[in-house]
């Protein structure tokens, strides 16, 4: 049923085209002129305040060190996980209904969550203190434990996001044909040199947009950090939203979520490079 | 070393590192439910690892004295109207991707595939001010319609995914035996396409009832859930609420999504396949 229709599928489309052009259009424009002016005059006076405010620099580092040390490690532990659970064994279902868990609770819940594991009287130093490794609880919390909270922060986050790079590497697993696989297998290939030289590099588009989209996620990181570690670790999002709800102040804030807007952009540049839209194919 | 234990060894590690990882998963959601049952003298008894003793007292008291009840409302009404707004835009919007061929498609799936991406719930920020003129500040429908913005390119994305899936052959009988284009997309193609339409409205359900940025921006007193949790435990003051009310707000956050999840798992790893590929 292709029908080369001349108006329909744009009027079709316009409706949720225009509300999402809105919703990303208005709030660009007015951010800029919240920013840039000062009673209706150009004015670089917000740039200047936000710039000057070490915490600016603070966040935009440790966002930046954040999705850093996430990110790839994420990757990495989703295709470990997605090559172990990709084969026939008895558990399978469970283990990957397990393993997507994660993927339905919020970043404030995984906060919560972890906070029960790693607080001072959470279960991990209650176990370590128990099977006697350690004479004290470690604190992971409090601003004089910052790179503790950092880790906690690793630690969650880890926890929860690893599914959604964990389901993107094996559906990208599941779509390299077998016969690849028998074919490297009939010509003497062992397991190491099949994941070498076939499996790698057939996940590679799986790998890249995981990696994109992982990322420019992690720009917007908010509720994980607010709820394990609030201010000691400054991140965009939530000096955004400090700036707004605490101190009104309308103009840094939009400073804040233009920084944010610019760095999705600039990797959203990236991902459209290396990306292309072939899953919405029209099939059949 | 024989062939026979070598087999069965290497068995053995595959299990193990399958047990590590599901209790790695798996661990963490037992003990803060347990703990969110737990009296707070078993929590704070170095010596008990596991809590003995249960009460619903803190959840009961976060539901009730806190408000969290009102907060679940809220954020049901909140994903019901995102569901109702981003399924009557992105719906038309799908099956004109799937199932027609028009000058400038490649462009528009693109700019879908690349709003997806775009930061809006942090564009909550400069939305602030245009909500105060048009007294949408603190309402729920102001809420659900930036979760609509939010969630309306991943409706577009699944649904256009779904109805590619619908084969054409029996759309054209019906259109055949005298139905028009739209009386074949009531009668054959919606019929066949809701089983995965009702997992995507699942999908925007979770995404609205997790999302806590632009909730707790937009509101004040008409909290949605998780704006209302992160304000008594992470705000201004720091942590002001006990541990024990913290791990009894994450056993009632991740309870409807737990529950969707096991629905909806048949559906699951496609669905996030097709939105986050």
């Amino acid at each position: 049923m292709k029908v080369k229709s001349s108006y329909i599928p744009y009027f079709l489309i316009l409706p949720a085209f225009a509300y999402l052009l809105f919703f990303v259009g208005y709030p660009l424009v007015q951010a800029l002129y919240t920013a840039f002016t000062q009673n209706g005059h150009f004015s670089l006076a917000t740039v200047r305040k936000t710039f000057t405010d070490p915490y600016f620099w603070d966040a935009l580092k440790y966002t930046i060190s954040l999705a850093g040390v996430i990110v790839p490690t994420q990757v990495a532990l989703a295709i470990i996980l997605a090559l172990g659970v990709n084969r026939v064994f008895k558990g399978k279902d469970f283990t990957i209904y397990a393993l997507t868990i994660p993927l339905t609770i919020s970043d404030v819940a995984a906060g919560l969550i972890w906070y029960s594991m790693l607080s001072p009287s959470g279960f991990l130093n209650k176990l370590l203190l128990n099977i006697g490794l350690i004479n004290n609880p470690i604190y992971f919390f409090g601003y004089q434990y910052r790179h503790m909270e950092f880790l906690a922060i690793v630690l969650a986050e880890l926890w929860r996001a690893t599914s959604i790079v964990f389901v993107i590497i094996l559906a990208g697993l599941q779509m390299i044909s077998h016969e690849y696989l028998e074919a490297a297998e009939v010509f003497g290939a062992d397991y190491w040199t099949r994941l070498r030289k076939i499996v790698i590099p057939l996940l590679k588009p799986s790998i890249q947009s995981a990696l994109i989209i992982r990322t420019l996620f992690a720009m917007q990181i908010f509720g994980i950090v607010w709820i394990l570690a609030g201010r000691d670790i400054p991140i965009l999002a939530g000096e955004g939203f400090y700036r707004l709800t605490e101190l009104k102040e309308y103009d840094v804030a939009s400073i804040y979520a233009l920084v944010i807007a610019g760095l999705s952009i600039i990797l959203g540049a990236l991902y459209i490079k290396f990306m292309k839209a072939e899953y919405l194919e029209v099939r059949g | 070393m024989n062939e026979e234990t070598k087999f069965i060894l290497k068995k053995l590690v595959f299990y193990a590192f399958i047990f590590t990882v599901v209790a790695w998963i798996v661990i963490p959601i037992i003990i803060s439910t347990l703990y969110g049952f737990a009296l707070p003298k078993d929590y704070y008894d170095p010596k008990k690892i596991l809590p003995t003793s249960f009460t619903i007292k803190y959840v009961k008291t976060l539901l009730i004295t806190l408000g969290a009840l009102d907060g679940i409302k809220n954020s049901i009404i909140v994903a019901l109207i995102t569901i109702a707004i981003s399924f009557a835009l992105g719906i038309p919007a799908g099956y004109a991707v799937a199932k027609f061929i028009f000058p400038g498609k490649d462009t528009i799936k693109l700019s879908i595939v690349a709003l997806r991406m775009f930061p809006i719930p942090v564009m909550a920020i400069p939305l602030v001010i245009l909500y105060i003129r048009l007294h949408l500040i603190d309402t729920l429908l102001g809420v659900a319609l930036a979760h609509t913005a939010m969630s309306l390119p991943f409706v577009v994305l699944i649904t256009s995914s779904i109805f590619a899936g619908v084969s054409k052959e029996l759309e054209e009988a019906a259109m055949v035996f005298g139905l028009t284009r739209l009386g074949s997309f009531f009668k054959i193609t919606l019929p066949l396409a809701l089983p995965g339409l009702a997992a995507a409205a699942m999908f925007t359900f979770v995404m609205s009832w997790n999302e806590v940025f632009v909730a707790s921006i937009l509101t004040l007193a008409h909290r949605t859930l998780p704006a209302q949790i992160l304000s008594i435990m992470a705000g201004a003051s720091g942590g002001a609420a006990p541990d024990y009310y913290k791990f009894a707000a994450a056993f009632i956050m991740i309870l409807p999504a737990i529950t969707f999840i096991f629905f909806a798992r048949k559906y699951l790893v496609t669905m996030w396949g097709i939105t986050l590929k």
